[in-house]
């Protein structure tokens, strides 16, 4: 591409390498591996709001690519979102959307509602029939209080006291199922949550490490990263520091920075 | 098993359907043994797994054998369990026949016959034999599952074998390293442990409990660790 | 991969550049400087390696223009993640590593998968081929608060230990350590086969 071709960035996605990778997929080049958040996430409902909670682990196949991923999303000062399925498509979706109610919001005035939100990313999965493959939970309380729906990748939506979602969904669901109760107390909320987030982390390979929680009531939010820590790694049995020199260096070189100190400055009168 | 089958259902076009049953699973998992001047480490976690579920916290997969070898069995569970109960047997038979022990060579190279018999449905098993030979000396020998085997001074396999064999080359056999230092069994066993902590935190088939046989001239002696059970 | 040290960050990269087992060169340079605090490793599909960093210097060049300064590596992360996610759906087979030093002196160290996910890690990242060995040997090697020396071997421990175990990696390595006053470069004596 000639240099005097370049525009500027017109936005949405581009297909432009989409004919060269499906000939070299039919060629048996094989693509490296997309980072997943097999993961366990969940809201429910108690007296004066609403709490999300996440686990922290990212996994790429049977590696974990990280031990302490943030999978609770922002969306807007009164909304947030936990994401699970693509980490790249969560991550993405969940930054277009809170720019668009940002957007939406200096427009209107208003604050944001829960259900403006939940139609935009709705609407955009469905656009895409599945192939941004992200599940989410969204939460958030507006004038109609609080609410909270699951989105699945192709669109299809739900509005429930209590939701879970990713691999760990189901052993997160059999606490909620045992113990949620119509108008809990907060404590309580976040002491089911938290369990059923370390349902997911202990008996779900997929998710892992620490469990966030997010409370949102009318007032505001607390974001809690790293509520509980379960699984701190133990002190290794001994440091395995290495002398300098030990290895063999071919070549070597050291390049200091060149500091660029003000000079006079340009006359701009 | 029925191999076709009517397919029975409101449409119209009759198709018939196949049956298929796949034999072998991997229940993950992660063994490891070290061979030191007169001593040897076999050691394995206990998870048993399936998927992205956990079976069992507590499934051991290193047995000690009755000539005072130990084998790591990694892979298919039940194809371990049942490779080691033949092993055991043919043990047995060995003492009655020669009054004495079988010597861990001679285990070894019984081994990997047995896994060559089952050449076309062979043994779904990843094996590393450790033990110490004639003049106490420690020996390791790994496999494949149809018997191709080699003595090695270190191996690990299994789930995260691609993660622990480099560092064990680098700890153990002190690759790219001047300096090498000597190699004691309190050294192999927290470079052990501390292999299977880090594996533990990347590897998501590794974890719950390590479980260590020490071999040495004095016998075996088994020690268990817990791992991260996330 | 790349690794966080005490007021220092190391990148590391081997040199081989193959076409499935038939090694073509032995000083493909993967790591490639934005700025004097700022380097990013490019493991992948070569044309794209090249194709990626022919488009960064571009982009970088453009906002030093705009902006009258360098690209801070955490601001420089989000443009490599919004550049790869743009090709969502037609990607470039390339999982960057960047490493630097923040203005504030503040050691900086990311990966991304294909599609521009960040992984923000507070050790090491790795990424590429031999990325399940590099997972390996950091996670038993790295400890916090290595000095730049002690880093520089760590790195090269890790790296060398792990691309021996893997068949499309290897022939040689190069080691970047950039701290608060400079960048040292080393290339490492390893085996060649």
């Amino acid at each position: 591409m000639p240099i005097n071709e370049v525009k500027p960035a017109t936005g949405g996605f581009s297909f432009d390498n989409y004919a060269r990778n499906t000939m070299l997929n039919d060629k048996g080049f094989k693509a490296p591996g997309v980072i997943k958040t097999g993961t366990t996430i969940c809201g429910c409902l108690w007296k004066g709001g609403l709490v999300l909670g996440a686990d922290t682990r990212a996994t790429e196949g049977p590696i974990v690519a990280d031990k302490n991923c943030e999978k609770i999303h922002y969306l807007a000062p009164n909304m947030y979102c936990c994401g699970a399925g693509t980490a790249a498509d969560c991550d993405a979706t969940t930054g277009l959307i809170s720019s668009k109610l940002e957007l939406h919001r200096l427009h209107t005035g208003r604050q944001s509602r829960v259900v403006t939100a939940m139609t935009m990313l709705e609407q955009m999965l469905f656009k895409y029939q599945g192939h941004i493959g992200c599940a989410l939970v969204l939460g958030g309380v507006d004038i109609n209080g609080p609410q909270l729906y699951t989105i699945a990748p192709h669109g299809s939506t739900d509005k429930l006291p209590y939701v879970t979602m990713g691999s760990g969904s189901l052993a997160a669901m059999a606490i909620f199922e045992s113990r949620w109760k119509k108008d809990m107390e907060l404590e309580d909320a976040m002491e089911l949550v938290k369990d059923a987030i370390s349902a997911g982390i202990f008996n779900d390979l997929g998710s892992g490490s620490n469990v966030d929680l997010c409370v949102i009531t009318k007032d505001g939010v607390d974001y809690r990263r790293g509520y509980d820590r379960p699984n701190e790694r133990v002190q290794k049995e001994r440091s395995y520091k290495l002398k300098p020199g030990a290895s063999t260096v071919l070549t070597s070189s050291f390049r200091k920075y060149v500091e660029v100190l003000d000079g006079d400055a340009m006359d701009t009168s | 098993m029925q191999m076709y089958e009517e397919q029975k259902s409101s449409c119209p076009v009759k198709v018939p359907v196949e049956c298929r049953f796949s034999p072998y699973t991997d229940n993950g998992g992660t063994t490891l043994a070290i061979a030191g001047d007169d001593f040897c480490v076999i050691a394995g976690d206990t998870r048993q797994s399936e998927g992205y579920s956990i079976n069992s916290r507590y499934a051991p997969k290193v047995y000690q054998l009755s000539n005072g070898s130990v084998l790591a069995t990694g892979g298919m569970y039940a194809d371990g369990v049942t490779l080691v109960k033949m092993i055991e047997q043919r043990l047995e038979w060995y003492r009655h026949a020669h009054d004495k022990q079988m010597s861990s060579g001679a285990l070894a190279q019984m081994l990997s016959t047995i896994l060559y018999h089952k050449r076309m449905f062979p043994y779904y098993v990843w094996n590393t034999l450790g033990g110490l030979d004639e003049d106490g000396k420690g020996a390791v020998y790994s496999y494949d599952p149809v018997g191709s085997y080699e003595k090695q001074k270190w191996n690990c396999s299994g789930s995260a074998g691609h993660l622990i064999q480099p560092f064990l080359d680098n700890q153990i056999g002190f690759t790219h390293q001047k300096e090498k230092a000597p190699l004691t069994l309190e050294r192999v066993v927290q470079v052990t442990k501390d292999a299977f902590t880090s594996a533990t935190e990347r590897d998501i088939y590794t974890g719950d409990n390590l479980e260590m046989f020490l071999v040495t001239q004095n016998g075996i002696e088994k020690t268990r660790v817990e791992l991260k059970k996330d | 991969m790349a690794m966080k040290g005490k007021n220092c960050v190391a990148i590391a990269a081997d040199r081989r550049f193959g076409v499935q087992l038939m090694t073509l060169s032995t000083d493909f340079q993967k790591i490639f400087e934005i700025n004097p605090r700022t380097y990013i490793g490019l493991p992948g599909l070569a044309t794209d390696v090249q194709t990626l960093s022919e488009l960064f210097r571009f982009k970088t060049n453009l906002y030093k223009l705009r902006e009258e300064r360098d690209i801070s590596p955490k601001t420089f992360s989000h443009m490599v993640s919004s550049t790869l996610y743009e090709k969502r759906f037609g990607n470039y087979f390339c999982e960057p590593v960047i490493a630097g030093i923040e203005k504030d002196g503040s050691p900086y160290i990311c990966s991304m998968d294909l599609l521009g996910c960040i992984n923000h890690a507070k050790d090491f990242v790795v990424s590429g081929t031999a990325s399940s060995q590099m997972y390996g040997t950091a996670e038993g090697l790295w400890e916090p608060e290595l000095e730049p020396e002690e880093l520089f071997e760590t790195i090269a421990q890790a790296m060398m230990s792990a691309v021996d175990r893997d068949a499309s990696s290897g022939w040689g390595v190069i080691v970047h350590v950039i701290t608060q006053d400079g960048v040292m470069t080393k290339t490492l004596k390893a085996r060649m086969d």
